[in-house]
Formats: structure tokens, C-alpha cells, sequence
């Protein structure tokens, strides 16, 4: 899955003065405050965090209320789905119209019916609605599936995401992976060799790497840096398909 | 559109048009529209003109209206909020109250489509749903009838499963929903016209959005919002009594409240006339909070049965903690509390004692703050029939160690304002002595306990809190301990007044001396819940009554039991001659903390029961103005 990222920040809290008492829960309260909230800042929705105070040494801002600002140093799990981002998602509601699909639990994805390609015939089956491939009969989108989608846009206040099925490497992941799997047997050698190149392989789930961008967070940061988040559980498979 | 417009429809075998065809066709009307061509306009006019609201529908609209309904159900995600905002505004203008059934179910599923298909949609199909909890005016009649109630049943079950489809799709809409709940519900608190009726179905749709599958998401947000909604009326109440006082109203007799204002009316003045709007607006109010109060009541009997009331309790000692407690004047809104606590003593119950004192003996806490907590506590424990023994005793036993430390420390005189926390922890301590020191000493452990208590330290240090606490609460108190042998010293010659010389600077502006946030509930509705859990002083047996009943009743455990049949005779008058007493001030909200006793050794001549001065009684809890 793209656009989750991991990144190293440097942040100032404010803190109002009654909050003198309890540090850690007020900065806590403040990231908090900032879960599932599109930040232009991060560029990004703060999906999760942890701090450490950086510094002990706090400066009281002059004004009506002596605030005073504390310097911590967070790593923040960020999602920013960009046009064309692959993102996956459990299916809620199928319609003759539509698919609606929840990703990472909070955000909603909407692919409506002209941007499901036409590989993908809608049937309603024994009281479920569903979609078909015309070319492979597994290959079926239902409710409680899970899927795999491309980004056409993002709604920042909603956290609403217009997605698409019109690339041919979207669909039911389990279906995807499965052919994949499938393609690693018959063509291993062709693996192996992108294996030792050490390529990125966004749009090969069995492999997939996410990797973290730098983020200017605060016009106060001191500075940021990447850091790379595996998969542990497409890794798993791979290995799984090497021992087999 | 429908049947006229599209004569190339496909037809199932029914000879009628599925959803499906109507949806394509909508979709090519709304799609067409901005081609700008004759028909095309026509055909997206004809559309939008069906969702305006007609005085009468005939059955042909109502099935063209269904029609339309579903074809934009199916074409949601065609809707241009650019191209489209004729169609968009008389849409979310519709009402489910002024359609039957068949148009509710189509309009309840194009807002889920629309709320599912754009993010541009959701707060406002979100504010459509919500703003169904508002009952339109012509509606409330029709609720005393059978059929309005079954129409309301029909509209609210709607909105509500409406409301938690759309948070299957958009799993982050209970967040807004909340935002928007909150907002509406100020904008029609302070509407004019807003019935007492109206308001109170609105609550009764947040306490049900808090119940629902939504609850865990909403239930901090709409608990807190009713509590809030509770105190401003409350607090609207106290400030009527400031007004009345401003007037003079309290030199007259409760019961002529009436023929006063009439009277007044009729004097025409303009402060008679401020007084009748006050007058009216109070029992408007009050009106109001007796009914919310019992809806919320009824709320956590409902919670208790479906086994989540301690996750509702948490979120009401929040509240409390946060609101009700940093509020000087609330005279009712704690009985939500009290009542929460009696349906579940054990946990409930005993958490809100705890987290009194918690309050009380945190030190980082304001002043002000930990001696309103201490002023609760010993209401709260003084008034609680299901409180044990043997919590009164261990909370006393806290109070007492933190007195008995404070004091090692302080010499000199009385100094009431810079000891002002140590004069309110000591009179809560006699306060509660006062409802509670016979019952504590029938319980063996507790009267242990009792006896080990440094009381008498305390109370003769050189910071004398007998001098500076309420008179009459020391009086009884003294009266009590001597009797119980829990103290030897000599009788203090106390006149009756309402606060010592000292009291009213201890107390502070916000008259803390004078804070006893439980005493009895004057709200009629309200009161029907309160009572069966409620100690009134009437009910309390006194350690020196002992003597004269001569002690044949040591081994009841409840202070309050009434053992011989004297004393149920006695008890009988007394709560009967208390309920018309209670009647005749129900309109007298200022006098919260009126007792009986007093009036009822007047009319008996003193022969109920030993003639003695009540700690309730001289303390209108946080209501100065009624003294």
C-alpha cells in the first residue's frame, strides 16, 4: 500500500500554563487533537505518533497568557494518498453505481461506476451485489473484500477519497496476489534477478516496500528524515514461496 | 423525467421501470443539463420541481416523487454541487415529517448515496438527518395522538439507521455528526417558540444517538452536551431568584406567588411586569429541566439495565468534575449524578465519593475548587440512603487525618480566609456528622473507627473551627457528640443565625459556607426518582434521641429506620406534612433547602420529637439569594 509514511520531526508544542502539572498528557492532547486531520504542514493525515521531550528547557511566550513552548522531537505515521497512489481497502457497499470502500478503518473511498474498468460486470447474486471479471470468474469484488485502488483524488476535509479500478493492477488483492504468486512459479528467475536489483516495487504487492518522504513539518523544524516501513506480511509470503 | 420524458426506457417484465432505468435516466438529465439545450433544461427543471414541497400530494406525485428519489439515488455520484445547486437545495430543504413512508425510504437513501459518494455532501446530509430531531411546530400537537406517535416512530427510526449506514460507509462522520448535533441543539435551545416538548424529543434523540451503534463514538459528546444543556437551565433559574430578590418578591409568602404577580401585573409598573416575564419564563425553565431531568434519569435506568452504566457513569464524572463542580449556582443538575449513584451504590456510588475526595486532598487543585468537592461530598454522603456505614466512616476517617495535619502546623486565632479550606472541610465533617453519627455508631466498626477519630484535637485548636463554621451546624453537631460521648466539651452558646461572623468570609463570594448541593430536589418529576433514595432530615434519628426513646433500638442499622410505633406515627406526619410542604414551595425553587422541621414544631407545638435547630436548615444550598 502507498502513501502511508513514516517521519522523524521536530516539533514545538504550545501549552497553556495550567497544563504546567501534566507535560507529557497535554503534548499528548495536542497530537491527539491532530489524529485523522488533514495538516498542510505534514502534508498528510497524522494516523499516529510517538514523542520524546527533546529539550528540557521550556520558553514562556509573552502575552495575556504566559504560554510556554516545549521542543519535542516525534515520529509521526502520516497517510497522504496522491493521484495515482495505489491504496488498498475493505469493501462496505456495492451497488449497481458504485463501490465503497474504507481505508486504513478511517478514510472513505468512493469509486463510482464509470471509474471501474469494463473487465468488471456488476451481477446480483443470490441477494449480493457484486462485480465479475468477464475474464477470470475469481476475480470477484463483494462486500468484505479487500481491494486494491488507485488514488484519482482527496477530499482534505472529509479525508474522502475518489479512487479508480481502471488500472489493470487493481482488483481484489487476493486475487492479485494470488496471480502474482502464481507468475513467481512459472517465472522465479525473473523474480530473483528484481530481488538483487533491489528495485522498489510499488506495484508488486508481494514486495511491497513503503517508503517514507521528508516532511517540513512546523516553519520551526530543525529537520527531518526518511525512514522506510516494510510489510511484514508481504514479506512473509515471499519467504513463504521461497521454502515451498 | 420518468415516465413521460424517456419513452426509450427498457422495461423489466413487469411493464415498470426498475431503479436502474431511472437512474440512467437521471443521469442523463443531470448530465445533460449543462449542454444548456430546450428539453434537456426542461426535463432537469421538471426534476427539481418535483422535490419542492406541495400542499397536497396526490398519489401520482407521491409516485413520481419516489421515482425522481430513486433515480438520483442511483446517480448520486452525478450530482455536481456546481452544475446542480437548484436540485441540491430544495433537496436538503425536504422533510421526512411531510411525507409518508415510501418517499421517506427513497429520500433516507439518495441522502446515504449522496452522503457516500462526495465528501462535499456528508455535513450536509448530516445536518438534513439531525435536523429531523427538531419537531416541527404543527407536529408536537399531533404527538398526543396515537397516529403522531406512530409518524414520529416512523421519521426518528429512519434517522437514526440512516445515521449509522452512513458511518459504515464514512467511518469518520459520528465525529461530525457531533459538531452538528452540538450546534443545532444551542441554536434551538435559544429559538423562540422552542417548546419544552420540542427540546425535550430533541434530547431524547442524543441520549438515543448515544445509546446506538453510534454510542461509542458520540457517547462522551452528547452525554457532556445534556449535562451542560441541564446546567444552563439551572443556572438560568438561579439568576430569576436574584431578579425576584431585586424586587422584593421574597418578603411575601410563597404560596401567594401568584396572586402577587397578578397584583403586580395590574399595578403596572415596568418592574411588575419584568417580574411576571421572570415569573413565566421561570416556569418555563423549570418546566423544562423537570422533564429533561427525568428523560435523563430514565436514560441511565435504561443504561443500568442494558449493563453500561459504568461506562456512562465515566464520562458523567468527567462532565461533573469539569462542569457541574466548577459551577457556583446549580441547584438540580447533580441529581443526575445522585441518581446514577443510587441505581449502581456499589460502584457508582462509591467512585463518586472517592472522587470527591480526591478532589478535596489534591493540592494542585484550587482552593475553590476542593472546598466546593468537600461541600458535595458531605451532601452527597449526608443525602445518600445507599451509602454504608462503612464508607461514610473510611471517608470521614480521609477528612479527618488532612484536618488533623492541617492544624499540627497553624497557630493563632481565627483567620477565615487565609484557613478558608481547613473551615470547609470542618464543617462538612459536622455536617455530615449531623445525618449520619447515629448510624455510624449502631455499626460496630464504624463506631471504632468513630471513636479513634482526633475530633476533639481539631476542633479545640487555636483556629477554632466552631467559631468560624455555621452555628447552627455546630449546635447540632455538639448536641450529637456529646450525646455519642465522641467529645466532652461544653455546650457553645450559638445564636441561631445563618453563618457566623467569620462564616460569610470563609465562604467567600460564592457563599461556599453556605454549599449543600444535595438538599431535597424541588422539582416535581424529578423528585419522584430522588425520594425513595433520599434521607430527609425528618428521617434522621439524632444520638441524644436515644435518651428519651430509651435506647430499646441500639441494633438498627440504618439511622433513619423507624423503630416503634411511636415513631412511625411520628414519621408518618412527618413526610406527609412534608410532601405538602414541599408542594406549596414547588414553585418556590429559591428555597431549595427549606425543611419541615421547623413549621412542624410550630403546628405540633414541639411534640413530634425533641425540639432542636436543623444544620439543613440553615442553608439555602447555593442559592444565597433565598435566605
Amino acid at each position: 500500500m502507498e502513501g502511508l509514511k513514516v517521519s522523524d520531526t521536530n516539533m514545538k508544542v504550545f501549552l497553556h500554563p495550567s497544563k504546567g502539572g501534566d507535560i507529557d498528557g497535554a503534548i499528548h492532547h495536542q497530537l491527539s487533537s491532530m489524529i485523522f486531520k488533514f495538516d498542510d504542514n505534514l502534508d498528510g493525515v497524522l494516523v499516529a505518533y510517538k514523542f520524546d521531550v527533546s529539550s528540557k528547557d521550556a520558553k514562556i511566550l509573552n502575552g495575556v497568557h504566559p504560554y510556554f513552548t516545549v521542543s519535542i522531537r516525534a515520529t509521526l505515521l502520516l497517510f497522504s494518498p496522491k493521484p495515482n497512489m495505489l491504496v488498498e481497502g475493505k469493501v462496505v457497499k456495492v451497488t449497481r453505481g458504485s463501490i465503497s470502500v474504507i481505508v486504513l478503518g478511517f478514510s472513505c473511498a468512493f469509486i463510482k461506476d464509470e471509474d471501474i474498468r469494463e473487465e468488471f460486470k456488476y451481477k446480483y447474486k443470490r441477494g449480493k451485489q457484486v462485480y465479475i471479471s468477464r475474464y477470470q470468474k475469481r476475480h470477484v469484488i463483494k462486500v468484505g473484500t479487500m481491494i486494491r485502488l488507485s488514488v484519482n483524488s482527496l477530499d482534505v476535509e472529509t479525508l474522502h477519497i475518489y479512487g479508480s479500478l481502471r488500472p489493470a493492477h487493481t482488483g481484489s488483492i487476493r486475487f492479485l496476489d494470488k496471480n502474482v504468486e502464481d507468475d513467481g512459479l512459472t517465472d522465479r528467475s525473473n523474480k530473483r534477478r528484481r530481488e538483487n536489483e533491489g528495485e522498489s516495487v510499488m506495484q508488486e504487492p508481494s514486495t511491497t516496500v513503503i517508503q517514507g518522504l521528508n516532511t517540513k513539518v512546523k516553519p520551526s523544524s530543525i529537520g527531518t528524515e526518511a525512514f522506510s516501513f516494510n510489510n511484514d506480511h508481504y514479506i512473509k509470503k515471499s519467504k513463504k514461496h521461497k521454502t515451498r | 423525467m420518468g415516465v413521460e420524458l424517456r419513452q426509450d426506457l427498457d422495461m423489466d417484465d413487469g411493464g415498470v421501470y426498475s431503479d436502474y432505468d431511472l437512474a440512467l435516466h437521471v443521469k442523463d438529465v443531470l448530465l445533460s443539463v449543462s449542454s444548456g439545450d430546450v428539453v434537456s433544461v426542461e426535463n432537469y427543471r421538471e426534476l427539481v420541481g418535483r422535490l419542492y414541497p406541495r400542499e397536497r400530494h396526490s398519489p401520482d406525485d407521491v409516485a413520481k416523487l419516489v421515482a425522481s428519489l430513486k433515480g438520483l439515488s442511483g446517480a448520486a455520484s452525478y450530482i455536481d454541487s456546481a452544475v446542480h445547486v437548484g436540485l441540491l437545495s430544495p433537496l436538503f430543504a425536504m422533510s421526512l415529517w411531510n411525507y409518508g413512508p415510501d418517499v421517506m425510504d427513497a429520500l433516507i437513501e439518495l441522502i446515504i448515496s449522496l452522503a457516500a459518494s462526495s465528501g462535499k455532501y456528508l455535513d450536509l446530509c448530516l445536518a438534513m438527518l439531525t435536523r429531523h430531531f427538531e419537531t416541527p411546530s404543527n407536529f408536537l400537537e399531533k404527538l398526543k395522538l396515537p397516529s403522531g406517535l406512530t409518524k414520529k416512530d416512523q421519521v426518528l427510526t429512519r434517522v437514526h439507521s440512516a445515521l449509522k449506514d452512513i458511518a459504515d460507509v464514512v467511518p469518520l462522520s459520528p465525529a461530525r455528526i457531533v459538531t452538528i448535533v452540538s450546534d443545532r441543539l444551542e441554536l434551538y435551545r435559544q429559538m423562540r417558540g422552542t417548546s419544552t416538548h420540542g427540546l425535550v424529543i430533541f434530547v431524547e434523540n442524543m441520549l438515543k444517538l448515544e445509546g446506538g451503534a453510534l454510542g461509542e463514538v458520540v457517547r462522551v459528546s452528547m452525554l457532556t452536551k445534556v449535562v451542560e444543556l441541564l446546567l444552563h437551565l439551572d443556572v438560568e433559574m438561579g439568576s430569576w431568584d436574584k431578579v425576584l430578590q431585586d424586587h422584593g418578591i421574597f418578603q411575601m409568602e410563597l404560596e401567594d406567588v401568584d396572586d402577587f404577580t397578578e397584583d403586580f401585573l395590574n399595578d403596572g409598573t415596568e418592574h411588575a411586569r419584568e417580574a411576571t416575564i421572570n415569573d413565566v419564563t421561570l416556569k418555563s425553565f423549570a418546566e423544562k429541566l423537570d422533564t429533561l431531568m427525568v428523560l435523563t434519569f430514565e436514560h441511565l435506568e435504561s443504561c443500568e439495565a442494558g449493563g453500561r452504566l459504568s461506562e456512562v457513569f465515566k464520562t458523567l464524572l468527567e462532565t461533573f468534575r469539569n462542569k457541574v463542580l466548577t459551577t457556583c449556582k446549580s441547584k438540580f443538575v447533580q441529581f443526575v449524578m445522585f441518581y446514577a449513584c443510587a441505581l449502581d451504590p456499589v460502584n457508582c456510588g462509591e467512585e463518586f465519593a472517592t472522587n470527591l475526595v480526591e478532589i478535596f486532598l489534591y493540592d494542585a487543585n484550587l482552593t475553590c475548587l476542593r472546598m466546593r468537592a468537600v461541600a458535595y461530598l458531605a451532601s452527597y454522603l449526608s443525602r445518600a440512603m445507599f451509602m454504608s456505614a462503612s464508607i461514610v466512616a473510611q471517608t470521614l476517617k480521609r477528612l479527618v487525618g488532612w484536618c488533623f495535619n492541617y492544624v499540627k502546623t497553624k497557630k493563632g486565632g481565627v483567620n477565615p480566609e487565609k484557613d478558608k479550606l481547613f473551615y470547609a472541610a470542618c464543617q462538612a465533617i459536622m455536617y455530615l456528622l449531623c445525618f449520619r453519627m447515629r448510624s455510624l455508631m449502631d455499626d460496630p466498626q464504624s463506631k471504632s473507627l468513630l471513636a479513634g477519630l482526633p475530633l476533639e484535637s481539631i476542633l479545640s485548636t487555636e483556629i477554632s473551627p466552631l467559631k468560624a463554621c455555621a452555628p447552627s451546624i455546630v449546635k447540632e453537631f455538639l448536641w450529637q457528640a456529646n450525646a455519642a460521648g465522641l467529645i466532652t466539651a461544653e455546650e457553645f452558646d450559638f445564636d441561631d443565625g445563618l453563618e457566623s461572623e467569620y462564616s460569610w468570609v470563609w465562604g467567600g463570594k460564592e457563599e461556599l459556607h453556605k454549599l449543600f448541593p444535595f438538599d431535597p430536589c424541588l422539582l416535581r418529576n424529578s423528585d419522584r426518582f430522588i425520594r425513595p433514595n433520599f434521607i430527609y432530615w425528618s428521617m434522621v434519628r439524632r444520638t441524644y434521641d436515644e435518651e428519651k426513646e430509651g435506647s430499646s433500638d441500639e441494633d438498627g442499622d440504618e439511622a433513619f429506620a423507624v423503630d416503634n410505633e411511636e415513631n412511625v406515627m411520628d414519621y408518618e406526619i412527618l413526610q406527609c406534612l412534608e410532601e405538602q410542604q414541599f408542594d406549596e414551595v414547588d414553585n418556590a425553587l429559591n428555597k431549595m433547602s427549606i425543611t419541615p422541621k421547623d413549621s412542624l414544631h410550630n403546628r405540633f407545638g414541639g411534640a413530634i420529637n425533641k425540639p432542636m435547630r436543623m444544620p439543613s436548615r440553615i442553608r439555602p444550598s447555593t442559592s444565597p439569594e433565598s435566605i
